[in-house]
């Protein structure tokens, strides 16, 4: 509120262009404010039901304050689980998977957006088209091909799948087709080739779409579920999901675990969001595109 | 398939960027090899070819344990004349005619709101994006417990107004609307981070000239916000429609695809077919099918495309 923009100067020439600019302002807050409790509100029951003993959470009425409150369900986690060994393992495989596919899409995205060349929208249509397979149905053959490679039961095998991403070819082509042709024309000039136009033209233009798809690709891998689950055999290649499923079994359903992982499971994401956005805002504020 | 040239958009100048000036052909073959196998050949290996795998599978009965049985096109038959393959179609399409809307318009009007300057504003973005992240688990369970109809907090607070709250999703005619109504509800922080970013690429110089020019605010959204903008639009309702035939991981845990089968979309009956009667054949056959109805609706889109889509 503090920096007037300039959106804020042209509202308030006179009085009454004032008052209705700050009475827009609460009416927003307060819109904002309302949402974001709704939205609050699943990830709040999860870290109550992940602090309340055995099964008080599914009482009826819904208690908040449930009576004697405690951290066990979090001991209980760990002693379960080899849960550090699993939070690494999921760890270095989405941040493996983000990077890979960040520069696969990117270089991707430039192709289709910027190089013509024959057959462009056909080859598009063909990475769109494998967006729309179901995976339960992929699966099986993905198995068969792995274990004739040899590959089952590896990080590979894990990793595999998510080197290459249609999605982030997409959303990163509809980002550079943003990028006003003018920049690189400006660059040709200056007689840069396309992979230096790629790299200092186009990539810190679409830094926040590339922000973005840093935060989905990451996502995908730390929650991914049914592949993990039917590449990996040994306890040491488990990733997080695979962990909480097995609670899920060994006890018949301790919401306070499995709420626990969860709630453990959102939080580095939270973090890498957190960081994501503040480099989104950033790189906004010195693009030049104020 | 003679797929549409979606690069070429109608550009409103006409001003042939430097690179373009030799004829299209193969000149820059090498750079584009460069810029292109990346992705492509992991996707082959991957994606495409698991595809071909499920295509093959598809022509036989198969119960994943015994030999395949060849079956050519049997299984695509039986199901084109089956009624439960019918239903969950328009299950599948009645779930994207509410979902989408909804989550279209939520989620541009909280990117508009929030690309604003105003307090806690980054703080604000990351609440919204809270159910994008959170497991589905977790997302399903609460919204069964608050859609419950004895015993929900929804109901509890339409009765303080004096309505008494349907049956959600123990009512086969409430049932599809509470699994669109979380679903919107958790993809709303994804159509808006998209948009954000979409609108933060707009150049303010747009803006502020019109503003210099008097137009007002409707009109400045109208005629320089949505075009500029359609770029993202368009992007999220291609992902939107996509990922909404392909709906399954919430009706699988908030209704099991019930009450009486009112919820039973097609992945949901792939994931039946596959693991309740132990027919991949089917699974695989009917997965094709969906296939040909996303790629058949997507390219509609992107041939449509030129006609509502500016790119810079």
């Amino acid at each position: 509120m503090g920096r007037a923009r300039g959106w804020i100067r042209s509202e308030a020439r006179t009085s009454i262009g004032a008052r209705r600019a700050e009475l827009g302002q609460i009416a927003r807050y307060l819109l904002v404010g309302l949402g974001a409790l709704v939205m609050l509100f699943p990830f709040g029951w999860a870290v109550i039901t992940s602090v309340t003993p055995g099964d008080a959470v599914l009482a009826v009425p819904p208690d908040f304050t449930p009576e004697g409150a405690s951290l066990d369900a979090y001991g209980k986690l760990l002693e379960t689980l080899p849960f550090w060994r699993i939070v690494l393992n999921s760890a270095w495989i989405g941040a493996a998977s983000t990077v890979l596919q960040l520069i696969t899409s990117a270089m991707a995205a430039y192709a289709f957006a910027r190089l013509p060349f024959p057959g462009r929208g056909a080859l598009f249509a063909v990475y769109l088209a494998t967006l729309m397979m179901p995976l339960p149905v992929l699966v099986v053959p993905l198995f068969i091909e792995m274990r004739t490679f040899g590959l089952v039961d590896t990080y590979f095998a894990l990793l595999a799948p998510t080197i290459a991403s249609a999605f982030g070819v997409f959303l990163l082509r509809q980002a550079i087709n943003q990028v006003p042709r003018e920049f690189d024309e400006a660059a040709v000039l200056d007689g840069a080739g396309h992979f230096r136009i790629f790299m200092y033209v186009v990539l810190p233009l679409i830094r926040p779409a590339l922000a973005t798809f840093a935060i989905f690709g990451f996502m995908a891998s730390w929650n991914s579920y049914l592949w993990p689950l039917i590449i990996i055999k040994s306890p040491e290649f488990m990733t997080l999901p695979l962990g909480l499923a097995t609670l899920h079994g060994q006890f018949t359903t301790q919401w306070d675990v499995v709420m626990a992982g969860s709630v453990i499971s959102v939080v580095p994401i939270l973090i890498l969001y957190v960081f994501a956005q503040k480099h989104v805002i950033a790189s906004v504020a010195q693009s030049g595109l104020k | 398939m003679t797929a549409p040239d979606t690069l070429a958009p109608a550009r409103p100048k006409a001003a042939p960027p430097a690179p373009r000036k030799q004829r299209k052909g193969w000149r820059y073959a090498g750079t584009v090899a460069v810029f292109l196998l990346p992705s492509l050949v992991p996707l082959t290996l991957y994606t495409i070819i698991p595809m071909l795998g499920s295509l093959w599978t598809s022509l036989h009965e198969w119960d994943l344990i015994t030999e395949m049985r060849w079956v050519g096109l049997g299984n695509y038959i039986e199901l084109i004349g089956d009624p439960e393959t019918r239903a969950a179609f328009l299950h599948t399409l009645s779930f994207i005619a509410g979902y989408l809307p909804l989550v279209y318009a939520g989620g541009l009007g909280l990117a508009m709101l929030l690309n604003r300057a105003m307090a806690g504003r980054s703080l604000l973005r990351g609440i919204y994006f809270l159910p994008v992240i959170t497991s589905w688990v977790v997302v399903a369970l609460m919204w069964k417990w608050l859609l419950n109809p004895a015993s929900g907090i929804v109901n509890w607070a339409l009765g303080l107004f004096g309505v008494s709250g349907p049956g959600w999703w123990t009512d086969p005619d409430w049932a599809m609307p509470s699994v669109i109504l979380a679903s919107a509800w958790k993809d709303l922080g994804f159509v808006m981070i998209i948009l954000l970013a979409g609108l933060q690429a707009i150049p303010r110089e747009y803006q502020e000239a019109a503003m210099v020019d008097g137009a007002t605010p409707w009109r400045r959204f109208r005629h320089i916000t949505l075009p500029l903008l359609s770029p993202s639009t368009f992007f999220v309702v291609v992902i939107s429609l996509i990922n909404g035939f392909q709906v399954f991981d919430q009706v699988k845990i908030m209704t099991g695809g019930g009450p009486g089968g009112a919820t039973q979309v097609v992945v949901s009956q792939i994931y039946d077919l596959t693991f309740r009667y132990g027919r991949a054949g089917a699974a695989s056959a009917l997965s094709w099918l969906l296939f040909a109805v996303v790629l058949i609706v997507t390219i509609i889109q992107i041939r449509g495309q030129k006609r509502w889509v500016t790119y810079g």
